[in-house]
């Protein structure tokens, strides 16, 4: 675990700030154990990245942070309350798109959320039309609001999925894949919904396989991997427990690889063409005492560049790679 | 997704205490006499009473004496052509669209993938199994009801009416005898209470509306088959089958109201008994659709 601010557990819920805090837990299906000792910390106001290849385990955490799972093991508190005991005062608060979206075919976008918003006990009938027109507009779905939902695209019902998420205030918006069937303009339209969200302080927890989506709109991040926690934190905090490689861009190859030599880094052989130096850089050396150094060697340099490892990097790291489904 | 609207005020109120649930009911309603198969179901029940008048003006050449209870009343009097149909319908028809509707409240939303999204909203478990069960009962009486009405309107049209000879022997005004009817009407709705709540326990079984619409249909059909078996006649009193058709204590006079009774007290043992086992199976069970 990457993480340094892990969850003290000895510490009430409604005390932390935390939007959702699980300790400890774990989800068995028989000898499978398909959530294993997670000890999630979504702090309040953030946009929570929640990663993972397919069939880590996220949908089945968020099955039971919503109480539609029971879990195995361990205790869940989302907004400060414990779940699934206080579920009927929690989820009026929260939003959430689950595994895709569940649509009554024969009905039309908008019946269709009238019909959900009904089933929330605490939804003023008097505002259920203008809600459910300002939650289909903001998903840009007012034009189709009168269209069966058979007639969809999947990237509609998508978007009429994250319009349900909408029809109430919202302290906790939970998105389980959200721009899974969206074209791209429609994967920049959810990013841009979610930062304006964010911007409400409404706290956005987002499950995604893609990492690229996530690192442009989150704040916090997660990862997981087989069903355990692998890393969680800021995400300055996961890239910077990733690697820092140093770029020296020169004709003297050698010359440089040498001086790096020298000061105890590691460079390898100089790649093919012979123009770029790379090595790990530790931390105890300072990027500038190498550039003073390349100069003092007499090293032509012609560019010089510190890079943290991608989050790409990490999360392949941390969650191998390839298509091999985690069992 | 433009994020420019307006926050109305009036919007982001909520209501402090929470409503009970009628207007999900409503809702419920609206869902299910919104689908075309609920009306196909209604139309053939309709059809029912329709058919057997239409063969029976056609055919009538006095009375043979043989076939279903009350169909020789009918060329006497049009007003019997409901219960007729009531009486036919009873042992196939009804339970088959009672199963489809039974069957399909729970296993039919997981299907669809809305039962996550109704729970979460949130309707309460125990809310959704009661709301289900009752819209159930509302598609009983409706199906009973339709088709006793459409029975008197095509009788109306197709035979003599006046007022009814009872099984007593005496005879009642017409305005009387469809007060009986829609007695009648609301015994087989009765009857049905059973059979309903065992579908919705099935129906928290699976996540396949049609293998719970099928498994319902096939268990009345089992309890009536055991009904008719002599050898298991310790077991008649407790089938939710066994008083269907005794219905006739309501054409006496005056009304013979004990086995209106009788199967009212059976059909509630059977709704408390599977409403409470689909209730421990539900309110438990890992929602995974």
């Amino acid at each position: 675990m990457i993480d340094g601010s892990v969850t003290g557990s000895s510490r009430p819920a409604h005390a932390s700030g935390l939007a959702i805090e699980t300790t400890a837990l774990t989800k068995r299906f028989g000898r499978q154990t398909v959530v294993d000792d997670l000890a999630l910390s979504v702090p309040r106001g953030s946009v929570f990245g929640f990663l993972g290849p397919n069939g880590s385990g996220k949908t089945t955490t968020i099955r039971m942070l919503l109480g539609l799972a029971q879990a195995s093991d361990g205790e869940i508190s989302v907004l400060g309350e414990r779940m699934p005991q206080r579920l009927g005062s929690v989820l009026p608060r929260v939003g959430a798109l689950i595994e895709g979206p569940g649509f009554y075919p024969f009905l039309s976008g908008s019946a269709n959320l009238r019909r959900l918003d009904s089933a929330d006990g605490f939804a003023p009938s008097g505002t259920r039309s203008a809600r459910v027109a300002r939650a289909l507009d903001r998903v840009g779905l007012g034009h189709a609001a009168d269209k069966k939902v058979r007639a969809y695209s999947l990237g509609m019902k998508q978007r009429l999925g994250i319009g349900n998420a909408l029809l109430a205030p919202r302290d906790l918006i939970v998105l389980d894949e959200p721009t899974n069937g969206l074209d791209p303009q429609g994967t920049r339209e959810v990013r841009s919904l979610i930062r304006s969200l964010a911007d409400e302080g409404t706290t956005v927890f987002v499950s995604s396989h893609l990492l690229a989506e996530i690192e442009q709109m989150c704040t916090h991040a997660a990862v997981m991997r087989a069903g355990k926690l692998v890393a969680q934190g800021t995400l300055d905090e996961l890239r910077s427990a990733g690697s820092t490689r140093v770029t020296v861009t020169t004709p003297d190859t050698d010359a440089a690889a040498q001086v790096l030599r020298t000061l105890g880094l590691d460079p390898g052989h100089p790649d093919a063409t012979g123009a770029t130096v790379t090595a790990a850089l530790p931390e105890a050396i300072a990027p500038e005492d190498i550039v003073s150094a390349l100069v003092a060697a007499e090293v032509r340099v012609r560019g010089f560049a510190v890079d943290h490892a991608s989050l790409e990097d990490l999360f392949v790291a941390l969650t191998g790679e390839g298509f091999d489904v985690v069992q | 997704m433009s994020s420019s609207d307006p926050t109305a005020a009036s919007l982001v109120a909520r209501r402090t205490r929470r409503s009970l649930g009628a207007g999900f009911f409503a809702s419920e309603l609206a869902i299910l006499f919104r689908r075309r198969r609920t009306w196909a179901m209604l139309l053939a029940l309709a059809a029912v009473p329709i058919l057997i008048a239409v063969a029976v003006r056609i055919s009538s050449s006095g009375s043979s004496g043989r076939g279903p209870a009350f169909i020789d009343s009918i060329t006497q009097n049009g007003l019997f052509v409901g219960i007729a149909g009531l009486t036919i319908a009873i042992p196939l028809f009804l339970p088959l669209t009672v199963g489809v509707v039974a069957g399909d409240s729970i296993a039919g939303e997981a299907n669809t993938a809305t039962l996550r999204y109704l729970l979460v909203s949130p309707v309460g478990r125990i809310r959704l199994l009661v709301v289900k069960y009752l819209a159930a009962v509302v598609f009983c009486l409706a199906a009973t009801l339709t088709l006793s009405i459409a029975g008197i309107l095509i009788g109306i049209a197709l035979f003599p009416v006046g007022p009814v000879t009872l099984l007593s022997g005496d005879t009642v005004s017409i305005g009387d005898s469809l007060v009986r009817s829609l007695l009648i009407a609301l015994y087989a709705t009765v009857s049905l209470l059973g059979l309903s709540a065992i579908g919705l326990f099935i129906s928290t079984l699976t996540d396949a509306p049609v293998g719970a619409m099928a498994a319902t249909v096939v268990l009345s059909i089992v309890a009536q088959v055991l009904d008719s078996l002599s050898q298991t006649e310790w077991l008649h009193p407790w089938l939710f089958s066994h008083y269907w058709l005794d219905f006739a204590d309501l054409l006496r006079q005056p009304i013979e109201w004990s086995s209106f009774g009788q199967n009212a007290l059976l059909q509630l043992g059977y709704v408390v008994v599977f409403g409470a086992l689909a209730y421990g199976r539900f309110s438990s069970k890992d929602i995974l659709s």
